[in-house]
């Protein structure tokens, strides 16, 4: 017997460049983080802080102008001994196995993953007979009852059916079924819900959080929107300018923010509790990965910002403030008795 | 809002009466033949006064940008008027002629959801924000450059980038870009089409409370178009709320938010991931959104709807005026309000 890990994945240092003409964009710059077996982890950040670039590299999807420059995937099966998948071979059956097989992954816009010209009966069986040994009515039938799992009314008809005859919600689902039939451990969702309509969201964040629970596997979450990670998340990283800049479990990130930047994102979000009052927001805007400041990234748009301190030298690290809490500022424990006595956030 | 500014007009700055876009619908094939029509915008009815801001939400496809677009003429509506207090000149804008449009064009604009792709990409922002300027013949010369620099600040971008091109800006800047252009004209009335949907959250609180900055100096009239409901919260003082076509509910934005009546409302607003873990949101919402060319004989939500009854299968619910500023398209709107 192997003895089981806590953790399904550990990405350690990660480092993912782009070049371009404008010189090395690096778009995930020392990331840091473990996927804990049979829970969701959240990965929350604005757009173009290298959540995608970060779900991409773990099933070594990066392609030029980029290029995983160094770190450590490290994957740890149910049924078979850790290995690095970033030293992996390209070509390797070992990777080939991984992908789609015991790691899948599903996209915001289910179109980029479904073909317009064959049934969806045909992708997904197709999906099944690359990893499983099985026959095309075997594969047929599997195929079916993952549909109806998956929510999917008068599902043996359907697989007759062609992406376009359904709805954005509707083929979301079959994303989700297809993404299942080979029983992924991992399953990466990249703003899964995003482009769906909030009813429809309401729907299939609940589809995944039950397909987990059931399945007991993990799910990467890739989003932006906080409330999402609020609810359905167990643990959360937030990103800013490639780099994780906090991490802890839900209920501590958004009841107890250390970092002045999720303080600040928390703060901002419009409210449905909230009175019309003046938004709270962070200033300035998020810098272009070719011009990032020195030492704290955070620090041109941060509230708790202090010269010489902050804006000098290289980043801060992601250190523990706490139990399963890190955070990645220099001025954490100053920042903590500023605030101390007033409302750090007003959830 | 500013009250004295309400109150200064007793005639409504907009009032919106039976308005109707009907779409036809062609069979696919070579001969295409009109097999029917897409009701996305039917019998919209309400009245705006200076200085508010009605907000108009819904889930994709409900009519809301058809419904902005009918109003302000960009589309031409199948039925209704559209009635604007222009300087106290009453003037049905869906009858007009286009060359009287065109001269009320500058006091009702635009603002989109995608800075990006409503920009365009070979002009510099100077250019871009002068351009409705210049086509209207408005301005030139040094006038028109000290109007684009006033305007540019008044938005919060820098005079000193105003010959950079649009790719050089960040969404939010872009988006402040675009509002910079809307209000170079000096309008009245201004439709907000998911102006801040594509924004981060850190962005769109700061273009969120531009918005609102901007109305209260200039006494703004905005329908704000957003399918996301906390966004609307922020900046409205009523929100209508359409489903296949049609307003299902129209109250004071705190009674939508604090005591809505539509089932569709309660669904809309219980659906809403809350950032505070301790609040579940409702994941047991069953059906799919209505698609509006191809309704239900009845009641367009009924489908979907746990207090439906067989009249709501049968009978299509009328707008009622419940009270002060409340309307509700419901057969049980009345029931309801005691349900759990
Ligand atoms: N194909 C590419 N070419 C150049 N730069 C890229 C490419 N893909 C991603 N990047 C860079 O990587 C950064 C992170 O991208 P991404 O991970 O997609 O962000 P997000 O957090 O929105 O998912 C982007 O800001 C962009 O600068
Ligand atoms: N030019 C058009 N031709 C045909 N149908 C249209 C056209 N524009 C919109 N529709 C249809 O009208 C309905 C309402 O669309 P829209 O007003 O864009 O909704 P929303 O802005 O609320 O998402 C949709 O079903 C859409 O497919
Ligand atoms: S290091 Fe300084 S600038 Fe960065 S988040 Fe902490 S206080 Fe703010
Ligand atoms: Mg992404
Ligand atoms: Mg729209």
């Amino acid at each position: 017997m192997l003895e089981k890990n806590k953790n399904l994945l550990d990405i350690k240092k990660l480092k993912v460049s782009f070049f371009t003409e404008e010189g090395e964009i690096r778009a995930v710059n020392n990331v840091n983080f473990s996927i804990p077996n049979g829970k969701i982890m959240a990965v929350v950040g604005e757009s173009g802080c290298g959540k995608s670039v970060t779900a991409y590299s773990i099933l070594r999807l990066i392609q030029k102008p980029g290029k995983i420059m160094d770190g450590e995937i490290i994957f740890h099966p149910a049924d078979d001994k850790p290995l690095d998948i970033l030293k992996l071979g390209e070509k390797s059956d070992e990777l080939y196995k991984i992908r789609g097989g015991k790691i899948s992954m599903i996209f915001q816009e289910p179109m980029t993953a479904l073909s317009p010209v064959h049934t969806i009966g045909n992708q997904i069986c197709e999906a099944i007979l690359i990893h499983q040994d099985v026959t095309k009515i075997e594969a047929r039938k599997n195929a079916a009852d993952m549909l109806a799992k998956v929510g999917i009314p008068n599902a043996k008809n359907r697989l007759d059916h062609y992406p376009f005859e359904m709805s954005g919600g509707m083929r979301q689902r079959v994303v989700i079924a297809m993404a299942m039939v080979c029983h992924p451990q991992l399953l990466i969702a990249d703003e899964p819900t995003t482009a769906l309509d909030v009813t429809i969201q309401a729907q299939i964040l609940k589809l995944m959080k039950d397909l987990q629970k059931d399945l007991n596997m993990s799910i990467l979450l890739i989003t932006h929107n906080l409330g999402v990670v609020a609810q359905v998340a167990d643990e959360v990283a937030v990103m800013y300018l490639g780099r994780i800049v906090e991490r802890s479990d839900v209920r501590t990130i958004m009841k107890n923010p250390r970092h002045p930047y999720t303080i600040g994102l928390l703060k901002s979000l419009p409210s449905l509790s909230m009175e019309k009052t003046e938004l709270p927001s962070i200033k300035g805007s998020v810098p272009s990965l070719t011009d990032i400041p020195n030492g704290c990234p955070f620090h041109p748009r941060c509230p708790y910002y202090k010269p010489k301190v902050c804006d000098a030298g290289n980043p801060p690290d992601l250190n523990a403030v706490d139990d399963n809490h890190d955070v990645a500022c220099f001025r954490t424990s100053q920042i903590q008795n500023e605030i101390a006595g007033k409302e750090r956030c007003r959830l | 809002m500013n009250e004295n500014i309400k109150n200064i007009t007793s005639t409504p700055l907009l009032q919106v009466k039976g308005l109707c876009k009907y779409f036809p619908v062609f069979s696919k094939g070579f001969f295409k033949k009109q097999i029917g029509v897409v009701k996305a915008s039917d019998n919209i009815n309400f009245n705006l006064v200076t200085g508010e801001t009605l907000g108009l939400v819904g889930e994709s496809g409900s009519g809301k940008t058809t419904t902005g677009r009918a109003i302000l003429r960009a589309i031409t509506p199948t039925a209704g008027e559209v009635i604007l207090n222009y300087k106290n000149e009453l003037i049905d804008l869906t009858k007009i002629s286009h060359k009287k449009l065109k001269q009320l064009r500058p006091f009702m604009q635009m603002i989109f959801q995608d800075p990006f792709s409503s920009l365009n990409p070979r002009m510099t922002v100077q250019d871009i924000i002068a351009e409705p300027l210049v086509i209207h013949k408005m301005a030139k010369g040094s006038v028109l450059e000290d109007r684009v620099i006033q305007i540019m600040k008044k938005v919060g971008l820098k005079p000193e980038h105003k010959s950079r091109y649009p790719h050089a800006f960040s969404g939010g800047q872009r988006q402040r870009i675009g509002i910079a252009r809307a209000l170079i004209m000096n309008p009245a009335l201004i439709v907000c089409d998911e102006a801040v949907s594509a924004l981060d959250v850190s962005v769109q609180a700061q273009v969120i409370n531009l918005l609102s900055d901007l109305q209260q100096e200039f006494g703004l009239t905005y329908i704000f178009i957003a399918h996301d409901l906390s966004v609307v919260k922020h900046i409205c003082d009523r929100v209508a709320v359409m489903y296949a076509g049609k307003i299902v509910e129209l109250a004071k934005t705190n009674e939508i938010f604090e005591n809505p009546l539509h089932p569709y409302t309660k669904a809309l607003l219980s659906a809403i991931p809350s950032p505070d873990p301790d609040k579940p949101m409702n994941m047991n919402i069953s059906g799919e959104v209505a698609d509006p060319g191809n309704l239900p004989p009845g009641c367009a939500f009924a489908p979907r709807c746990e207090f439906c009854v067989q009249q709501c299968e049968q009978q299509i619910p009328k707008l009622k005026h419940l009270a002060d500023d409340r309307y509700v398209a419901c057969h049980r709107s009345w029931n309801v309000e005691d349900s759990p």
